[in-house]
């Protein structure tokens, strides 16, 4: 699965549409993540997951700092995750499934906020690119 | 077996009713070949599946999004007991289709995005949660009867 020059274009356009609110959305997108699918908060038993969480928040902006640098390396996702590639594959060993439905909570948030942009074309971009990022984020796991 | 709570009910039920099931299926449908371009294999006969705007636009796309979405109408009213309310449909998705189960969770999750676009804020994430619930719900019971 490779992303197209309109893939990548596609990308592009949604998150300077984001702007500053991308911290936010990261944030959402966790909260909906541990929300529908329960298992996934196993990896956070360290944190408050309660609604309006500050760790959740601030893991948010985490995630989405880390996916706004992903846009802008986009010719080079391995080369631009390599450290967090390690990071998931030797400390933090999520399950890979989990970066399916994070994604997925990813799509329903920007379709929640940005709902005129998110044509089915720019919604095929942004589900292949996250994709793309889960690949390259659990490619080191063995 | 899955069982809703009252709150979860609320929140489908909630949302049901302000459902444009034509236009909702035509565009889940559409969204699910355009995003997984794959699952166009069962629709060799639908004619012109080319590119976005085309499928999008495709009639026999949009009355195929309807049928299936107006089906799943019955699962909101029979969510005590979606295995037995799909026990034939999950045959003949089985035998006669051949469609694989995991298409059904691949369009579930589609209209959880478009219900996600179309109701915005009030697509809460308890709301979600209510609508993964019966999307996996749906999915799990159209797949019950396959062998």
């Amino acid at each position: 699965m490779v992303l197209s020059p309109a893939d990548k274009t596609n990308v592009k356009s949604t998150w300077d549409k984001i702007g500053g609110h991308a911290g936010e959305y990261g944030g959402e997108a966790l909260e909906r993540t541990f929300a529908s699918f329960p298992t996934t908060k196993t990896y956070f038993p360290h944190f408050d997951l309660s609604h309006g969480s500050a760790q959740v928040k601030a893991h948010g902006k985490k995630v989405a700092d880390a996916l706004t640098n992903a846009v802008a390396h986009i010719d080079d996702l391995p080369g631009a995750m390599s450290a967090l590639s390690d990071l998931h594959a030797y400390k933090l060993r999520v399950d890979p499934v989990n970066f399916k439905f994070l994604s997925h909570c990813l799509l329903v948030t920007l379709a929640c906020h940005h709902p005129a942009e998110f044509t089915p074309a720019v919604h095929a971009s942004l589900d292949k690119f996250f994709s793309a990022v889960s690949t390259v984020l659990t490619s080191k796991y063995r | 077996m899955v069982h809703f709570s009252a709150e979860e009910k609320a929140a489908i039920t909630g949302l049901w009713g302000k459902v444009h099931v034509e236009e909702a299926g035509g565009e889940a449908l559409g969204r699910l070949l355009v995003v997984y371009p794959w699952t166009q294999r069962f629709f060799d006969n639908f004619g012109n599946l080319s590119s976005a705007s085309a499928i999008m636009g495709n009639p026999k796309v949009k009355a195929h999004g309807k049928k299936v979405l107006t089906s799943f109408g019955d699962a909101i009213k029979n969510m005590d007991n979606l295995k037995g309310a799909f026990a034939k449909l999950s045959e003949l998705h089985c035998d006669k289709l051949h469609v694989d189960p995991e298409n059904f969770r691949l369009l579930g999750n589609v209209l959880v995005i478009i219900l996600a676009s179309h109701f915005g804020k009030e697509f809460t994430p308890e709301v979600q949660a209510a609508w993964q619930k019966l999307v996996a719900g749906v999915a799990t019971a159209l797949a019950h009867k396959y062998h």
